[in-house]
């Protein structure tokens, strides 16, 4: 009943801003479906009007979602590239159809076919800083991964537990193209849609050293290991987010070009990296079937070689197996 | 009611800017004697009119001061009390005034902060956004303190605030159209009056470079 009020609000909602930008510049996003749960995430000025949360939960809500936002000010010690969290999960991690973050609180502990095994919160976080910010995840326990955690249950208020059909969960999915992929179509999408931003080399910006604009390859940008290296993923965020504030704007086809053109340049060094990329990209292939990782594109093999970027080690130790037997 | 010009690509603005390369590098002591006709609005140091809504020159970067320029004489941009001057300025004259005005530092009091109600929305939609109606913080593109970032994104920390608030409801209406992949369109096209007041006072308040 619950799920289902909020729903017909947040469809409500979604109208209403469709309706009121439709003449200018039309979001477009997927509907949800009608028997998925759709939450509404709280945001920081429903965090300061809740008398409910004490005031030292309040201070450490608030220290994650600050390390949220500026997750650079990890770096050295966390991150070891150029980006935070909030480059992917847009909209402070509330956003639908930008993941958000607050499912990881509700439906972990869980298996997660990425490495076969049930992975808590903090480990799924620690994948994105072993990953996504190419680093070395802060400590199972410790005071910042307290602060991030908090910060997904704080968003997750009033969502069910193991709810698993959600709304606007991940990036969503963008239709299968109907012509393969293409890196010189892809190339020219990107210029015309990305590199005023990103920059032409897609190198991203810097204003006085700080990140404005992230690399979307390079050293500076996530690993192969990334879920973000996935072509589909790649579109899907690109499709549903990009440019900033033009949900919707590129075709399916531009979407899947693009993200084919940013994930066939190079990046460091995938963490699981055993022999050689071909010898990774088979034993991670429920992953990797989804890259350009280990396959020759123009001509050489993708992630055959050893830079792991300004990271000075190549797996942090966080990521590690586990069996019950 | 303009059309919408077909400047829309970063292609097209890189090919613009290509082309507009002047013979003779800046000079700042030309481009006093080029500004003369600025001046009577936008002030010799760049301080513009608050009263009047004419904007700050000081803090814009050089080039995209002009980027403007190139828009208003090509009609991309459309004011007419810009576009006469425009039209009459070649590209050496634009680089010049470009320079002069980069090399200013007006001295612009801070606005007294009469409404906390208003600041505090604004500084809400500045640094967070609102991103349930798709709004981006300012932040985004505009750099950690809405200083500018290239010639795309221009300085808003420490504009007037008439000026900023003339332009978002420019680009909301529709009579201001040349962003590049309609950027601010989409976004100004989403904020309500109070969003518009809000934000302007807010980043007028800013310190500026």
């Amino acid at each position: 009943m619950y799920s289902r009020i909020l729903m017909t609000t947040a469809f409500s909602l979604i109208m209403a801003h469709s309706a009121q930008a439709a003449d200018k510049v039309p979001v477009k996003l997927p509907d949800f479906e009608p028997e998925q749960y759709v939450h509404t995430a709280p945001t920081l000025a429903d965090l300061d009007a809740d008398e409910s949360i004490h005031p030292e939960l309040r201070k450490v809500i608030k220290r994650g979602y600050d390390l949220f936002m500026n997750t650079q000010q990890l770096r050295g010690e966390n991150v070891f590239n150029d980006m935070s969290c909030r480059n992917c999960h847009l909209g402070e991690g509330r956003k639908h159809w930008a993941a958000p973050i607050w499912p990881a609180a509700t439906t972990l502990p869980d298996y997660r076919g990425k490495n076969w095994q049930v992975n808590s919160l903090e480990e799924r976080i620690a994948g994105c800083f072993s990953y996504s910010m190419n680093g070395k995840p802060p400590a199972y326990g410790s005071d910042n991964m307290l602060a991030l955690v908090a910060y997904h249950q704080w968003l997750a208020r009033g969502a069910p537990v193991y709810e698993k059909n959600i709304a606007g969960r991940g990036f969503g999915k963008v239709a299968d193209p109907a012509q393969t992929p293409d890196y010189q179509r892809g190339k020219k999408v990107f210029q015309e849609n990305c590199a005023i931003c990103h920059g032409a080399d897609g190198q991203g910006q810097r204003v006085n050293g700080v990140v404005q604009f992230p690399p979307l390859w390079g050293d500076g940008a996530y690993n192969w290991g990334a879920g973000m290296a996935r072509v589909d993923t790649a579109a899907a965020f690109i499709k549903h987010n990009m440019p900033l504030g033009q949900p919707g704007k590129l075709s399916d086809q531009e979407a899947w070009d693009v993200a084919y053109y940013i994930n066939a340049q190079e990046r460091p060094q995938d963490p699981r990296f055993e022999k050689s990329a071909a010898y990774t990209r088979e034993k991670y292939l429920n992953f990797h079937r989804r890259t350009l990782y280990g396959t020759e594109v123009n001509g050489r093999v993708l992630g055959e070689h050893n830079n792991t970027g300004a990271k000075p080690f190549l797996k942090p130790e966080a990521l590690r197996s586990r069996t019950f037997d | 009611m303009p059309q919408r010009n077909p400047f829309l690509g970063a292609v097209t603005a890189v090919a613009l800017t290509a082309a507009a390369i002047p013979a003779a590098a800046a000079d700042v002591e030309r481009g006093r004697q080029a500004a003369q006709p600025c001046i009577a609005c936008h002030q010799a140091d760049g301080a513009g009119n608050a009263a009047l809504g004419y904007p700050r020159l000081d803090l814009f970067a050089e080039d995209y001061i002009i980027q403007q320029l190139q828009h208003y004489k090509a009609g991309h941009r459309q004011n007419p009390l810009m576009q006469p001057f425009a039209r009459n300025l070649n590209e050496q004259q634009m680089a010049d005034i470009a320079a002069y005005y980069g090399a200013q530092q007006a001295a612009v009091p801070t606005p007294p902060a009469t409404d906390a109600a208003l600041l505090a929305q604004g500084e809400k939609l500045v640094h967070q956004g609102d991103w349930d109606r798709h709004i981006p913080a300012c932040t985004s593109c505009h750099g950690p303190d809405n200083r500018g970032v290239g010639a795309s994104f221009p300085a808003l920390a420490g504009q007037h605030a008439s000026y900023i608030e003339s332009q978002l409801q420019a680009w909301r209406n529709g009579t201001r159209s040349h962003d590049p992949l309609n950027l601010m369109l989409a976004v100004a096209g989403r904020m309500t009056d109070s969003d518009i007041k809000a934000a302007a006072a807010y980043l007028a308040a800013q310190p500026a470079k």
